[in-house]
Parts: structure tokens; sequence; C-alpha cells
């Protein structure tokens, strides 16, 4: 892609909104072309096999890549817009030109988007032809407008990325378009929602299979999990875009030549980093939100997600989640040791550690203990007597809150690393913030043991107190913070780059773990419908209508993310090359 | 305390350790593994959070595989580690006469409908008839006749205090329910209970080797309300509270 620095002229920017455009268009046309000059040749059937792999597994790969480079183009404008106002609103070039360092990432991972969503077009059309009949009667009239939405997203990216420089004068016009960047976006996520969400929750239509009448249109749009999967995935598309291009600034960190460039990226990374824990903190609660629809919808279902044939991956969730907790926390302890002062904090690494390894260490307790029959026969049971309590939602429930706390305090402690309170109510700010700490703490203890006392179905209800009492107290944590913290004094600047290399493999282990977690929290969501393709409504007939052993399923889940990574890697190489051109050219 | 990080990392592990396999009963090796790599990556977090630390740590590490004056340790230990590390990997391969762990889901899904005596009985939106409130005056009798259908027919396998502890439990591998652990029949639906009472372990989907399941179909022996009868039993027993979604 050519570097807007290049040639500093409207013609030259448009010239590369018209290419990008043609480039989308051209893709379009081959899809339509290979799907209609194919399917002169084949004869009509419900299913085609793909040869040598299994027609669901290349659509699964193709569906699950499409899906984790449309994450990265939806969430990374959702917060170059916002450094870009930051930089703006502060005054600071610094802001900026990491703001146009997420946009260079983003504008060459267009294609591969486009690209793959072109691949997942042609793939179903062609092995699954009777399922696209199904959803083409129920969405026929959304696709013209996925076409229009994607087109006019196209436009804005790509003059968002030419009129960087063009419109450094006047920011104001250039925040607009990341504007309608990021609103053609959040339009694409609630279409390709709304069909996600249908294939599971089905409502507005009569009928089975083909042979079905669209009652309520809208109402198959705005199905029963449509909401709750919008909300899930837009944070978690913050939290994955934050995730690689902490990445990125890791890669940058290493390859560094330079104290000023190890210093550019190292605050890059912290960045991105921080960007993506502070959409991961509510990211359980809105998943807790979209499981809770998905039972509300059908218990069936939701116990097959949660106790059934899928409850073994959520241990693996647990686990990864617990390791994801334990390497944010590293990355700031490390980062604590750059800033002049941070050392005074040294001192609660090891009760926050203490928490954050017990809470994990509960949350990934399986509730039925895989055993041999010797040792079965010692806990009298599937269920140890003393670690079985542990298996249960009022613990899970427990221990996650603390350690969003203790991570929430932990940031508190590396924010606070170079400062020290000078307005005279500090001490009592302090007293007040550690009463809310200690009451919290109290809540969600107290809760959870509670829980134990009362119906699994009053329990339940018992997270909604543990949630609010958690977020309030952030809040009013952050309320006290500000002020007491404001024209604290200094104890010397951040030393930006003087950070060890281990700390950047932390971030390349965060960038990982989120996308290894999105491809097995999709795979869970999806294998639920198990032998539907839309539960209830159509059911799946092929070979391979079948629930994959978990062992495959991780593979494939394994296979997708060394691949997406395989490509994010080209995009981090490209961009250098382009980021070296624009030097060379200046 | 830096000079001894090694020596204290390895302390902590040999406590942690020590205190886990202090529990009674054991804990089983799958969770103990799970326990012990969470302690150990987090010790190693602890110790890699802090430079002076990390290098401390690895000081001795470095010092055994390069200093000349350490060549005896470093043989006897470059010789030792592969040798244990053929003897775990023979402790898991070695031939054993116990049958090998099994991934069993417990609590399966349930079918939204089945068969039950020749007709379709709907899991989904059925609830218990004998909590209906016109049913409530003949609660202690349909407690009471609960009581000696589980006496006559469940008490032999899942025990007099239905903990799970019958005459024939023993026998059984997976072993029978206890319905006084919190984490069974407290967990679920009156509906759910009645669809595993009816259909036993054939009734089982596959992920729940219904093969492997001494469970009767009770629907072959029982009727409707007597099911229902034996479900409030074990709930008020039990001590517990059917699970409800609203």
């Amino acid at each position: 892609m050519a570097n807007p620095s290049n040639d500093f002229s409207w013609a030259a920017a448009l010239a590369g909104v018209r290419n990008g455009i043609v480039k989308i268009s051209i893709l379009l046309v081959v899809v339509y072309a290979v799907i209609s000059l194919v399917g002169l040749f084949l004869e009509p059937a419900d299913y085609r096999q793909f040869p040598l792999i299994e027609s669901r597994v290349i659509i699964w790969c193709i569906a699950q890549g499409h899906l984790m480079f449309g994450a990265f183009v939806l969430g990374v404008p959702i917060f170059v817009l916002i450094a870009e106002i930051i930089g703006v609103a502060s005054k600071s070039e610094q802001y900026d030109r990491m703001a146009k360092e997420f946009t260079r990432l983003l504008a060459m991972s267009y294609t591969l988007t486009a690209f793959l969503g072109g691949l997942l077009l042609i793939g179903l059309m062609l092995l699954y032809p009777r399922f696209v009949i199904h959803m083409r009667t129920v969405f026929e009239p959304t696709w013209f407008w996925y076409l229009a939405i994607i087109f006019m997203e196209v436009f804005f990216a790509y003059l968002y990325w030419y009129s960087w420089d063009l419109l450094k004068n006047r920011k104001g016009l250039h925040i607009f378009i990341g504007v309608m960047v990021n609103l053609f976006g959040l339009a694409i996520l609630l279409m390709t929602n709304a069909w996600t969400g249908y294939m599971m929750t089905p409502e507005g239509v009569e009928g089975r299979d083909i042979a079905i009448t669209v009652t309520d249109r809208l109402q198959a749009f705005t199905n029963y999990t449509w909401i709750p999967l919008n909300i899930h995935r837009f944070i978690a598309n913050v939290c994955f875009g934050g995730a690689i291009v902490g990445a990125y600034a890791a890669f940058r960190f290493l390859c560094a030549e330079s104290d000023e460039e190890r210093a550019r990226f190292d605050w890059m990374g912290y960045v991105g980093s921080f960007i993506a824990v502070s959409a991961f903190i509510p990211l359980p609660f809105a998943g807790y939100y979209f499981g809770m629809e998905i039972y509300h919808y059908s218990q069936q279902m939701g116990v097959s997600m949660m106790g059934g044939s899928f409850a073994q991956l959520w241990y693996l969730q647990a686990i990864l989640i617990g390791a994801l907790f334990l390497g944010i926390n590293l990355y700031l302890w490390l980062g604590m040791n750059r800033i002049p002062g941070g050392e005074r904090y040294r001192k609660f690494q090891i009760a926050i550690l203490v928490v954050i390894a017990t809470g994990f260490a509960v949350w990934a307790t399986p509730h039925s203990i895989s055993a041999t029959v010797a040792e079965m026969r010692a806990m009298g049971g599937t269920h140890h007597p003393k670690l079985g309590v542990l298996g249960l939602m009022s613990a899970k429930n427990t221990a996650v809150n603390m350690m969003i706390l203790a991570t929430f305090l932990n940031f508190m402690l590396y924010r606070r690393g170079n400062m020290v309170a000078t307005t005279r109510w500090s001490m009592a700010g302090k007293t007040a913030q550690l009463v809310g700490i200690l009451a919290t703490v109290g809540i969600v203890v107290g809760y959870g043991i509670y829980g134990y006392f009362v119906p699994i179905g009053v329990s339940v209800g018992f997270s909604v107190y543990m949630v609010l009492a958690v977020l309030g107290c952030i809040f009013l944590f952050l309320l006290i913070e500000f002020p007491m913290y404001k024209g604290a004094r200094s104890l010397g600047e951040i030393q930006w780059g003087k950070m060890p290399e281990r700390s950047q493999y932390v971030l390349f282990f965060l960038a990982v773990s989120f996308t290894w977690l999105m491809g097995l929290m999709g795979y869970i969501r999806s294998g639920i419908r198990q032998y539907w393709h839309v539960y209830g409504v159509m059911q799946d007939t092929s070979t391979g209508a079948f629930t994959p052993t978990h062992g495959f399923a991780t593979g494939v889940v394994s296979v997708i993310v060394f691949v997406f990574f395989l490509l994010i890697a080209m995009v981090f190489a490209l961009a250098m090359r382009s980021e070296r051109k624009e030097q060379r050219a200046s | 305390m830096h000079k001894y990080s090694l020596l204290l990392a390895i302390l902590v592990w040999f406590c942690i350790w020590g205190a886990l396999k202090w529990v009674n009963p054991p804990i089983p090796g799958s969770v103990m593994t799970l326990f012990m790599s969470i302690a150990t990556v987090s010790i190693l977090v602890f110790i890699m959070a802090d430079e002076n630390r990390y290098n401390s740590f690895l000081a001795p590490i470095l010092k055994l595989l390069t200093e000349d004056q350490l060549f005896v340790p470093r043989v006897f230990l470059l010789t030792l580690f592969p040798l244990f590390m053929g003897w775990v990997t023979y402790e898991r391969i070695r031939p054993r006469f116990d049958p090998p762990y099994e991934g069993r889901t417990i609590h399966p899904e349930a079918p939204s409908t089945f068969r039950f005596q020749g007709k379709s009985f709907d899991v989904l939106n059925t609830t218990n008839p004998l909590r209906d409130p016109a049913e409530l005056t003949n609660f202690k009798d349909n407690l009471r006749e609960g009581k000696s259908i589980y006496f006559l027919n469940c008490a032999f396998c899942h025990g007099d205090l239905l903990d799970g502890n019958g005459h024939f439990s023993a026998a059984f591998n997976p072993l029978p329910a206890n319905f006084r652990d919190i984490g069974t029949i407290s967990q679920l639906e009156e509906t759910y209970v009645f669809w595993r009472t009816a259909t036993g372990g054939p009734g089982l989907p596959m992920g729940a080797t219904p093969w492997n399941s001494s469970m009767p179909v009770w629907q072959d022996f029982l009727s409707e309300k007597e099911i229902w009868q034996v479900v409030l039993y074990i709930y008020d027993a039990s001590g517990s509270t059917p699970r409800t979604w609203e």
C-alpha cells in the first residue's frame, strides 16, 4: 500500500482510496465469477465434499480466520480514534503518531479480511448450498445493505489513512472521518451478529428447513442473542485489537536498533496492553450475560454448553484466562522497574500474586474430577468432599471477581509508581479507598459463601451483586484517585525503553492467548448448536454433523491461530517496510 | 533474601506440594497436576517480576552449568535428569490393572423431549405436578410414598442416608450418586432428575458413557406418579432444593 506521506496531494490520496475500492470490487467480481463458473459444472446437491479436508473443517478455518481479521479491523479503529482525540486534546504528537502507526496495521489487514470473507462466501455457496438458500430466504434484503456498508467502510477507512498528513491542520475533519469508519464498522458488526445470532436462537420464521415463511424479518434480525452477542463481540474486538497491537509493539521493540525506538515501542506496547486489559476486565461480565441469554432461550443448549459435552473446554478457558491474569500482572510488575519510585510497591507483589494464584486454582478446579477408580473410592464419589465446593459457580464467581479486583489494584499501584500525593486529604482518601476495597472483598466473599446455603437459582443471582460491588469499588476508587493525585509530586520520568526483553514475550503471550481463547470460545458458541445449522429450524444432515472430540477441535483451533499469526506477521513486516519507505521519502 | 531466590522457590514449591498432599481424602492426580502447574507458574512469575530476584535465581543455575570447579555436580545432574525423566515416562506407560481415566460428563444435556411409557414427555416445560398448589395438601403422603419407593428400589445403591453408599455401591464404577453432595441434585431441575430416573443408564447420551452406568430404566418398573414421588423424597430427605430458572 502506498504511504500517505509520499505525496502530499489530494489527488494521490483519492487515488489511494479509489484503488482500495477497486480492489474490493475486483475481489467481489472474482467471488461472483468463481461461484457462477464452478456452479455450472456441479450437479445440484444439498452438500458437497471438499477434497481431502472435511467441508465443515475448511469452512470452520476460513470463518474463524475471517472473524479474527474482522475483529482486528473493527476493534483497532475504536482506540485509534480515541488516541487521535487524546492527541488533539493534549496537543501530543506522540499520541497522533501512535494512532497513525496503528492505522498502518489496519489498512493492510482490510485486504486480508476481505479476501477471507470472499473465500468464506465461495465455500458456503459451493459446499453448503441448501443452508445458503435458507439464510437467503430470511436475510436476503440485508445482503444489499451489507455490501453497501462494506463499500462505505472501505471508502472511509482508506480516506482516513490517506488523509492523515493532508488533514493534519484540520484535525476536526479527520476525526469526523474516523468516526465514520467506526460507525460503519459497528454497522457491519451489528449485521453479521444478527445472522450468527439467528443461527443460534432463531425467531421470526415458521416452518422447517428451506420450507420456511418469514413471519417477522425484524424479529429474525433482532433475535434473542443479538444484543448480548453485539456487546460481547464489541468489547472482545477492542481487547483483541489491543493485544495484537501490543504484540506488534513487542516485535518492533525486539527489532529496535536505538534507545529512541525502544522507548517508542515500549510505550506503544504499554498502551496496547492497557487497552486490552481495560476491555478484558468487563469481558467476563458480558460473557456471563451472553451465556444467561442462551440458557433463557434454550435450557438444553445452555446445559450442553456448561454441563454437557462442552463443559471440559471451560476448564481450558479457565486455565487460559488464569494465565492471562498472571501475564498481565507480570507485565505491570516488570513495568514498575522502569518507574522511579515503583520499588515502593514491590512489597504488595506477594499478596496480589497469592490472590491471583488462588483464584486461578479455584476457577480451574473441575466440578467433575477425572479420577481413577481407586481415587474415586477414596473420595467417595466423583466429587471430592473438600474440593467439590470449589467446582461450583459460587466459588468461581468469587474467584474471578477477586482476580479482577487484585489486577485493578496492581494497575493502580503501577499508576502511582512515580507519584507522591500532595493533597492535604491524601491520607483520608487512601483510608477511604482501603475501606472500600475491604468492604468489596467482604461482599464478594460473603456472597460467595452464602451462595452455598441458598437454592442454586438464588445463588446464580448473587453474581450480579458481586459484579456491581467490584465495578462500584473501581468507580469509587478512581473517583478519589484522580483528584487525590492531581498535581502530585513526581519522583522522576518513566524510563520508557528500559524494559527487559522478557516483558515483550509477555505481550506475545497475551496476544496468542487472546487469539486462542477467541477461537475456543467461538467453537463452543457454534458447537452447542450440535447437529443444527439453525437451532431447531434447519438440521445439518451432512456427514459432518457430529460434535468432534475435544482433542480434534482444539487442534483445529491451534492450526487456525498458527496460520493467523503467520498472516499477521506478514502484516507486521509490511508495516515495517512501509514505515521505512516513509522515512526514506521524508 | 534475593541471594536465596532459587532455594526459596524450591522450598515454597515443596511446601505447597506437601500441604496439598496432606489433604484427606487425597486429591486426585489430575487436580494435583493442575494445582502444582499453577503453583510452578506463579512462583516463576514472582521471580521474573524483579530483576534482582531473576538474576539471583538464574545465577546458581548458570554457575552450575558453566564453572569448571562444578564439573562433577554438573555431570551428576546432567546424568540424573534424563534418568529422572525416563523414570517419569516409565511410570506413565507401564502396564497397570486400574481402568484408565475417563472423561465422563456427569450432568449431560437432557433431550428436550423423550419417550415415557409410549408417550412424549416434554423435559423443558414440565414441572413436578406434586408441587402444584392443589397437590400440596397431599405433600406428606407423597413424601411417605416416595420414601417407601426409595427404600424398596433405590437405597441398595444410593444408600440409607442418600449418600451413594448403599450395600451394592462398592461394585459399581462410577459410584452411585451421592444426593447429599451439593454438586449433584441441587444443581438440577426436577424434570432433569425425572428424565435420569426414567431412562436410567441406557438413556444417557454418548458423552456420558451410557454403557458405564448401572442405573435401571425405571419407567419399566414405576409409574409416572411414583417417579415424581421418589424425586420429591430425595430432595426433601437430602435437604436439597431443586434448581429453578426464575
